[in-house]
């Protein structure tokens, strides 16, 4: 564009912010390219503007730029990346430029990576069942295409071999279709990127898979930026190319760190735990990208994974998360320590979209009261369980016993699963009636009559 | 009309937008900002600038554009055409949008919120040569199969009718009525209102009724008066948009205002969705009938999440001015709390506590201030019910934006995480919960069972008592308990497994009417007392507990349906045999001092 005017010098440097002085005819949230002398180009995004100076916070990081010498150019439009089917099979950096030696894509479609909201009267609501091979997702948990549903998980535990696996299972039980995979890496390791490169390697998926990677020695800021242009491919992918999208987010508590850190540069009034006011309506302007649209074949599946800072559900990461997402599969310190694989606490983890995914014609009609009764009489095993460990085993009540039987048989025959192992959702509820049939018939009063009928197993067969 | 005045942006942050220029603008009027005409509202003036927060994403907004104001604070459009639609935060229909734009929402968007060209089929109520008051009814329209739309004077204007249409089909921009002395004037069947504006009414009136909600914990335990208000607080996962679907479902007001603040897309789908099949149990027809939208999901522009509590509450109180029940259910207030709170901080106020703005309460209570029972200006009585969800960061109730609202309700149903994780819905937990309207809807529910303040004073006994036993119960084991406790755990069991918790799913179980309600709750109870008695005759505890009835009980709700509430009885007396058998059994036993047992 003509109007394109290099200015040069900056104001002030401010954390990952610069102030540019004596501006003209600059907009909100645009595009900004800053040249450094040795000519290193890093560029911006205009986050503060006024009649004769402009806010610039740069991706790169500001490490290394002086007040002198460095051109400034507004690109007159938001940050924009080129998407296309081209891009599966390849991997971008954390602001979707190409990392893997490969020359840029070529399109002609450039979409803005802060995308559009999408109207709720045209979302569809989803319904299809996704059968992940995971008896504790499937049975309890269902994921459904088109939802968000994170993993809740904290150091050490396997939240990143769980959603490889899922990654890999995923299947549509209607149409056994499989899916395209956008992976986005922000501030982890390099062999964490590695494992699920491998992963999707192994299982032959890579070649169907996009990779965003901004690892943890990249510049903090970039991360803002990279949920976002991943998941403008996702939605090219999924509404344009009518593809059905799984995006997996890891992790996510990196991102709201980077968001803290350019909120508190700004000198913004912090909430909770000196994170912004506005981690809420932030967190959601990506998370609710996620949906089906009507009319439209593709969807966008959400995994996103966050890291709980010692374990605790209520920091604002997960909290604010859980408020926006359509449940979440939390992982349990204590089930992990005990080996179990994969360990999904039993009680806290939900999926919101299960209700009307599941069923006859979906999955199974037993499937609903099954869920719930598995909910319930484990939720009751927690109970027995603490009393336990006061009173003393020998204190509790037959029937209490028999309850503490099945939780050891729960955990062991239903959460328990190998790394590899894929379960057909008829399976999965067939191992729920066995567990479920250690206990008496007349303990299953979230169950209709016709379904106990025709699924438990009385005991003399059970022995 | 007053004329426009125009100024010049001078600097953006996020929403917030100064502003040079506007002579005479005034706070809380509405601007146009830039190119895209994005609609913006004053909330700050000082000699040279305004500071405008813009309902829209003002992204490539520059220093120098145009800004242009007809000084007119920010309305809504009300008229027929409101019930069924679904509304962003400041009154664009999106429905209309998404035919205009296709599926995502692109800013500077234009759409009128009624329909202007359909055709109303009005009937004149009013006649030319009437004096009438401000909110005299001028006619009538068929807004849809569940709601008669009253046209009424719009508040302000009184006077002498001059002219009024006669009977005939007419769209919103034709001329209606005429005053006398008001020459320019031109009466349509629609009018604008600001909406940070309490609509008048004659006066308020003290609540009579309870709202029948269909929801058992609700109803028979916490019951909320018609015009109350209440707040439904709980963590994430706990059901408070469950709870909320709920009761816009099944509660018994004449309009539902459904406010999704700053919540999930798909969840509003799902109430588009679910809405028009299920039928309301009282007129039978589809609930969309009945049913505003407003939705300002959490990806939507945070100053339009700020302004749809208002556009909500204001579309209510021009139904109520009709003479309805009108229910709002704002889902969530801490979303919207959370908005005042980025948008102040942007301002660059001096937060409280939390980082919220110290208006935070006087805003919480002049909401829930806008709900109540009134008489209005000529269409009797009419009431807005307030249902707040509040979403506490970490389930934690002593959050600023809880502890407000709890000053400003009068009925608290809080939402327990532990139930939650057991599946068992509606969390609402019997202890922390509470209800102020008990006296005022005494007498409604005494009328159809006079027993019923008793039976739930027990009821609510033995939950309670439950409560305090669980906690020996922790220390010691069920068995170290005397027996009569050990049935109280029991029947505590039975009532929570058979009478708190309703299964949303379950086609008989989804809805509860009152005459099944009471029946329910009252053979649980007798269960219990007639147990207690048997007990102190020596009857032993498991005897009693393995009583086939048991089951039967605990099934009764989700295997009785509420037109066949008589079967309750039989099951009644199936307990009341199995009960004597018991007793014939026990009596040779216990049969020397039969006369001398007594009931502890």
């Amino acid at each position: 564009m003509n109007r394109e005017i290099e200015y040069t010098g900056l104001a002030a440097i401010r954390g990952p912010l610069v102030f540019v002085e004596g501006v003209r005819n600059v907009g909100f949230g645009e595009l900004v390219e800053i040249r450094s002398s040795t000519g290193e180009l890093r560029l911006g995004q205009v986050v503060e503007v006024d009649e004769d100076s402009a806010a610039v916070q740069v991706f790169e990081g500001t490490s290394g730029l002086s007040l002198e010498g460095i051109g400034t150019t507004f690109i007159g439009r938001p940050l924009e990346i080129p998407v296309s089917r081209e891009m599966l099979g390849r991997v971008f950096d954390g602001l979707g430029r190409p990392a893997d030696g490969a020359p840029q894509v070529t399109t002609d479609v450039m979409m803005d990576v802060n995308g559009l909201p999408i109207n709720p009267y045209s979302r569809e609501y989803p319904r299809d069942f996704i059968q992940t091979g995971i008896s504790a997702i499937d049975g309890m948990n269902t994921l459904i295409r088109g939802q968000k549903l994170p993993i809740f998980s904290g150091s050490g535990m396997p939240h990143n071999r769980i959603a490889a696996q899922i990654a890999r299972q995923a299947r549509l039980l209607t149409s056994g279709e499989e899916f395209t995979v956008v992976f986005v890496a922000m501030g982890v390791k390099f062999d964490v990127a590695r494992f699920f490169i491998d992963s999707f390697e192994k299982s032959g998926v890579l070649e169907n898979t996009a990779v965003f990677l901004s690892l943890a020695n990249s510049p903090s800021i970039e991360r803002l930026i990279t949920p976002r242009a991943a998941l403008t491919l996702a939605e090219h992918l999924a509404f344009t190319e009518e593809m059905h999208v799984l995006v997996i987010l890891t992790d996510m508590s990196n991102y709201c760190e980077s968001l803290r850190e350019l909120s508190s540069s700004r000198g913004e009034v912090p909430s909770r735990k000196g994170y912004p006011g506005y981690l809420y309506s932030d967190l959601s302007s990506i998370y609710e990208r996620a949906g089906r649209i009507k009319g439209k074949n593709g969807s966008i599946t959400q995994i996103p994974i966050l890291t709980m800072p010692s374990d605790d559900i209520s920091h604002p990461v997960p909290d604010l998360t859980g408020y926006i997402t359509e449940g979440q599969i939390v992982l349990e310190r204590e089930l992990f320590n005990r080996s179990v694989y994969p360990p999904i606490a039993g009680l806290p983890s939900l999926s919101r979209l299960m209700k009307d995914g599941i069923g006859e014609g979906r999955t199974r009609k037993d499937h609903a009261g099954l869920a719930a009764q598995l909910f319930a009489c484990y939720a009751r095993v927690k109970r027995i369980r603490s009393l336990a460990s006061i009173v003393g085993e020998e204190e509790l009540t037959e029937l209490d016993r028999t309850y503490l039987k099945f939780g050891e048989v729960f955990e062991h025959q239903y959460l328990s699963q190998g790394e590899f192992e894929n379960r057909s959702i008829e399976t999965t509820l067939d191992i729920g009636w066995r567990v479920l049939s250690v206990l008496p018939e007349k303990e299953l009063y979230r169950i209709s009559r016709e379904d106990i009928q025709k699924y438990y197993i009385p005991s003399e067969e059970a022995q | 009309m007053k004329e426009t005045v125009r100024g010049v942006v001078t600097g953006v942050n996020g929403p917030i937008v100064r502003a040079r220029g506007l002579q005479g603008i005034r706070m809380l009027d509405i601007a146009e900002v830039g190119p895209h005409r994005l609609i913006g509202e004053v909330i700050r003036l000082d000699a040279e600038s305004a500071v405008i927060q813009v309902y829209e994403d003002d992204t490539g907004l520059k220093p120098g554009d145009e800004v242009s104001s007809s000084c007119r604070p920010l309305s809504v459009h009300l008229g027929p055409g409101l019930i069924s639609n679904i509304y962003d935060g400041i009154q664009r229909p999106l429905v209309d949008i998404a035919a205009l734009q296709g599926s995502h929402i692109r800013k500077g968007v234009k759409a009128p919120p009624l329909d202007m060209k359909r055709r109303w089929h009005f009937t004149p109520v009013a006649a030319a040569g009437d004096v009438l008051a401000p909110g005299a009814i001028l006619g009538e329209v068929r807004e849809s199969e569940s709601v008669l739309h009253r046209i009424l004077l719009p508040p302000g204007l009184s006077g002498k009718l001059e002219r009024l249409a006669g009977e005939g089909d007419y769209t919103l921009e034709d001329d209606i009525f005429g005053l006398q002395g008001m020459p320019d004037f031109r009466g349509t069947l629609a009018s604008f209102w600001p909406v940070r504006q309490q609509r008048p009414y004659a006066k308020k009136v003290s609540a009579g009724a309870p709202l029948i909600t269909g929801q058992r914990i609700i109803d028979t335990f916490f019951p909320i008066a018609r015009g109350g208000t209440a707040a439904i607080p709980g963590g994430f996962g706990t059901g408070k948009t469950m709870t909320q679907h709920a009761l816009a479902k099944w509660c018994d007001a004449d309009i539902i205002v459904y406010i999704g603040c700053g919540e999930r897309g798909n969840e509003m789908t799902d109430v588009l969705n679910e809405f028009p099949r299920l039928t309301d149990p009282r007129s039978g027809r589809p609930l969309m009938e009945r049913t505003v939208m407003i939705a300002n999901t959490s990806n939507m522009p945070v100053p339009a999440r700020e302004v749809s509590i208002y556009t909500g509450i204001t579309i209510a109180e021009y139904y109520r001015d009709m003479g309805y029940g009108v229910a709002v259910m704002a889902d969530s207030t801490s979303r919207w709390a959370e908005a005042l709170r980025e948008l102040s901080s942007r301002l660059g106020d001096m937060p409280a506590e939390e980082g919220f703005p110290p208006y935070l309460a006087t805003r919480l209570a002049e909401f829930y201030e806008r709900a109540g029972c009134v008489e209005t200006l000529s269409c009797g009585e009419g009431s807005i019910t307030t249902i707040g969800a509040v979403s506490p960061p970490g389930g934690d109730f002593s959050e600023p934006v809880t502890q407000h609202t709890t000053r400003f309700v009068r009925c608290f149903w809080a939402l327990d995480k532990v139930l939650a994780d057991a599946r068992h819905y509606p969390s609402i937990s019997w202890i922390d919960s509470y209800t102020e309207y008990i006296d005022e809807v005494r007498d409604w529910w005494n009328e159809r069972d006079a027993s019923w303040f008793d039976t739930r004073r027990e009821a609510m006994h033995i939950l309670l008592e439950d409560d305090r036993l669980q906690q020996i119960v922790k220390l010691v084991g069920p068995d170290s308990l005397p027996v009569q406790d050990q049935l109280t755990l029991f029947t505590a069991e039975m009532l929570k497994n058979g009478f708190l918790q309703q299964n949303s799913f379950d086609p008989k179980d989804m809805y509860c009417g009152t005459a099944k309600q009471i029946k329910i709750l009252a053979i649980i109870v007798a269960f219990h007392n007639e147990a207690r008695e048997l007990l102190s005759r020596g009857v032993d505890l498991k005897a009693i507990t393995s009583m086939q009835v048991v089951g039967e009980i605990i099934r009764l709700k989700s295997e009785v349906g509420d037109h066949e509430v008589q079967l309750i009885d039989e099951a009644n007396q199936m307990m009341k045999s199995q009960f004597s058998a018991l007793n014939a059994e026990a009596a040779p036993a216990g049969g020397g001092n039969r006369e001398g047992a007594v009931a502890p």
